[in-house]
């Protein structure tokens, strides 16, 4: 595993770019673009990343980016690849499709799916920021349950589509679940599915400071929480092989380091949130670690 | 089939599609199965597995998808194929428009059908005209041989111009029904059509953000050079469009120098030279109109025929000057913007508005969802359209044809 400090100097996104203070998108775009070292092309459907790229005639990011419509992304990474199959590029760059958890598991499901099934050569990575915040914070399929947004007054009642797992189901070569505020993880993740042929599907939480509402210098803090009170999960599943990775790996052995209850008290979109609400996160987030758990033992 | 020699033979309207696709040596293929279109699709797919046509067929899950890998795999630089008929294009429409905002050459051929609800598989134009505001050129097709030349032209308009071309043909009357075509030979072709060369780069030497943000002003760049905003973008776009009306013709020209096809450019015609009453119509509806014109000179009257082959662009100046000093345009259109007219008529109408010699143009609306368009409906409307004008009307309602209320 990488350590922090190995990770490489080269950037290919700018100093300045169109996201809030405290967004998590640089920092792991930052990463996913060292580890394909540039020799790459991007394509990105409408969403923060979108607006992170810049506005023309201006961009934040130094690689080849196709913008395309907000369902599309997966079947727009089909054509790239195909395309530069067809004209014998293929060898020179790797195809990512970039977007967020609207964009994935809601309106371009379908794209991924058929993609998925088809087993197309460009890795997907979906930054979850858990609700449309592009359009202003609605909920979206992977909002968690409780969180207030524009389309929730009264919080989400529904847990998140677990997206990793239905992308197990379709039996691509690689699955992979991380969070931006990780860098060194999300950088191995990339590295990992660089070499490997096929579809690849990497799932990284993002947290965004203005959709969930916490001061923006907490971003990292509250990132790490979600991972401690096992909200979120570093883990892969390489040909089928699972394995817990990193910070998750850790509590595998130590146990779990925060509860749903710490996480919620720390976002202001959790704030109605009643107790009976995050004591059943509290059992849902439990029964998924220990399959976690049970999976990683083997 | 070899690819030497120019071969007559017959076929479908579908496999004439397909085999232009070939013969343009299409690079990636993108489609989703749809009546009557589907034909295409199975042909093709058949070709790349045979290994006789050397592309990526990309079986993808949707005609959203069809037209997103068209649009990705034309931007990094390969030729791309896709075709569909009604609710397929129908639910397209945001890449439709994705497709010319972005000026990618991408050729898509339309088996024209009616759109649902109700479902209904047999032909009329509503789809392909319910997309005519999206920035692609429209050529309609009037019989095989001509869908397998315009398909060709259409890859060397489209590369010229840097925009889409559709290649709209009747479901049905032509795509499915048998008859003779001259196939060109692969010479031919590739002395017609020169490889793509795309204006996008998709480079890791040259990273470029391809179709951003883009302000309604224009906006400087880093080394404060003033670049276009979104309205400098479409009034480009506009001008490509118009600039069509002088690459359409020059693209059949120059393919009628080397097979001795040609197809009229933007518009054809019958029997139009000292016609007083002119019979306009996209599409195969034409052909039928070209025998009923004859009829309706047997009866006396002086009948010709005015075809659209170019939609959009429509061809504005040459609509006026074949119509200055006609009596009557009857436009037949297998379409309709509901709660105004017929697409054609009306677009028609625009076009002659204020011209000192322009004819009365009256509209009549035919072959909605299939129903059968006979020469003798056709001459029938034609004859209640000239009652009409002989008693002083000079406009008035659609006529439906064939119609039982
Ligand atoms: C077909 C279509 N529907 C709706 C929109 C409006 N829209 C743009 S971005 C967006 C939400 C994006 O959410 P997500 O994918 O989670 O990315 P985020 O903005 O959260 O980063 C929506 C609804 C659109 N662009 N296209
Ligand atoms: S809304 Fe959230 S995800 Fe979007 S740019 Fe701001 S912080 Fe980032
Ligand atoms: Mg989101």
């Amino acid at each position: 595993m990488t350590k922090i400090i190995d990770l490489p100097d080269t950037s290919y996104v700018l100093p300045g770019n169109r996201a809030c203070a405290g967004c998590g998108i640089g920092i792991g775009l930052r990463q996913i673009t060292a580890a394909l070292e540039g020799q790459m092309v991007m394509t990105v459907p409408a969403s923060c990343l979108t607006v992170f790229g810049g506005m023309y005639p201006i961009s934040s990011v130094e690689v080849p980016w196709v913008n395309v419509a907000f369902p599309s992304t997966a079947a727009a990474a089909t054509g790239l690849a195909a395309g530069l199959r067809a004209t014998g590029k293929a060898d020179k760059m790797t195809v990512l499709a970039m977007a967020g958890d609207g964009g994935t598991g809601d309106i371009g499901i379908q794209a991924l799916s058929g993609a998925a099934e088809r087993n197309e050569d460009f890795i997907y990575l979906c930054y979850d920021n858990e609700a449309y915040m592009n359009t202003g914070t609605q909920r979206s399929g992977l909002t968690p349950s409780g969180a207030r947004t524009t389309t929730t007054w009264a919080g989400k009642r529904e847990n998140p589509k677990d997206l990793p797992a239905i992308m197990e189901a379709h039996n691509v070569p690689y699955v992979a679940s991380t969070s931006a505020v990780f860098p060194e993880d999300v950088y191995d993740k990339v590295v990992k599915a660089r070499a490997i042929h096929g579809l690849r599907y990497i799932h990284m939480n993002t947290p965004c400071p203005s959709g969930w509402s916490f001061d923006p210098k907490d971003t990292v803090r509250l990132g790490k929480m979600a991972v401690d009170a096992g909200i979120v999960v570093l883990y892969e599943a390489a040909a089928g092989e699972f394995r817990l990775t990193g910070r998750s790996k850790t509590l595998a052995k130590a146990g779990l380091q925060a509860t749903v209850a710490d996480y919620v008290a720390t976002q202001g979109r959790f704030k109605g949130m009643t107790a009976e609400t995050i004591a059943d996160v509290q059992a849902w987030v439990d029964a998924r670690w220990a399959r976690y758990l049970v999976r990683d033992a083997g | 089939m070899s690819d030497t020699a120019i071969k007559r033979t017959v076929m479908a309207g579908n496999e004439a599609a397909a085999t232009a696709a070939k013969l343009a040596r299409v690079q990636v293929i993108a489609a989703y199965p749809i009546t009557p279109q589907t034909s295409v699709v199975e042909q093709l797919s058949a070709w790349v597995e045979s290994g006789e046509l050397p592309a990526e067929f990309v079986t993808v899950e949707s005609e959203h998808s069809a037209l997103t890998v068209c649009i990705t795999a034309s931007t990094v630089g390969a030729r791309v194929f896709t075709a569909t008929s009604a609710n397929g294009l129908a639910y397209m429409t945001e890449q439709v428009w994705w497709a010319a905002g972005a000026r990618l050459p991408i050729v898509m051929c339309i088996a024209n059908r009616a759109m649902a609800a109700p479902w209904n598989v047999l032909n009329d134009q509503q789809d392909s005209m319910s997309v005519r505001d999206a920035g692609w050129i429209q050529l309609y097709c009037r019989d095989n041989q001509e869908i397998l030349d315009t398909t060709i032209q259409a890859y060397r308009i489209a590369e010229q111009l840097h925009v889409p071309v559709m290649v709209c043909y009747d479901g049905f009357l032509l795509s499915h029904t048998v008859m003779p075509v001259e196939v060109p030979s692969a010479e031919q072709v590739d002395a017609y059509l020169p490889p793509y060369e795309p204006l996008t780069v998709v480079d890791p030497d040259d990273p470029r953000n391809i179709g951003p943000v883009t302000l309604a002003d224009p906006r400087a760049n880093a080394d404060g050079v003033s670049c276009h905003g979104y309205m400098e973008v479409r009034a480009l776009h506009q001008q490509a469009l118009l600039g069509a009306l002088e690459t359409i013709p020059a693209a059949d020209a120059e393919w009628s120098e080397l097979t001795g096809r040609e197809w009229g450019g933007l518009t054809w015609e019958h029997l139009l030279d000292d016609a007083e009453v002119v019979l306009v119509a996209a599409g195969s509806v034409g052909m039928q109109l070209t025998v009923a014109a004859e009829a309706l000179r047997e009866q006396g009257v002086k009948a010709g025929v005015l075809g659209i082959r170019s939609y959009r662009p429509f061809p504005v100046d040459a609509l006026r000057g074949k119509l200055a000093g006609r009596k009557l345009a009857l436009v037949f259109d297998k379409a309709l913007s509901y709660g105004n007219e017929g697409p054609i008529c009306g677009d028609l109408k625009a076009a002659l508005y204020g011209q000192p010699e322009a004819p009365v143009v009256f509209g009549a609306v035919c072959g909605l969802g299939g129903r059968d368009v006979t020469v003798e409906q056709l001459n029938d409307a034609a004859n209640r359209a000239i009652a009409d004008l002989a008693d002083g009307v000079t406009d008035r309602a659609a006529d439906w044809l064939n119609l039982h209320l």
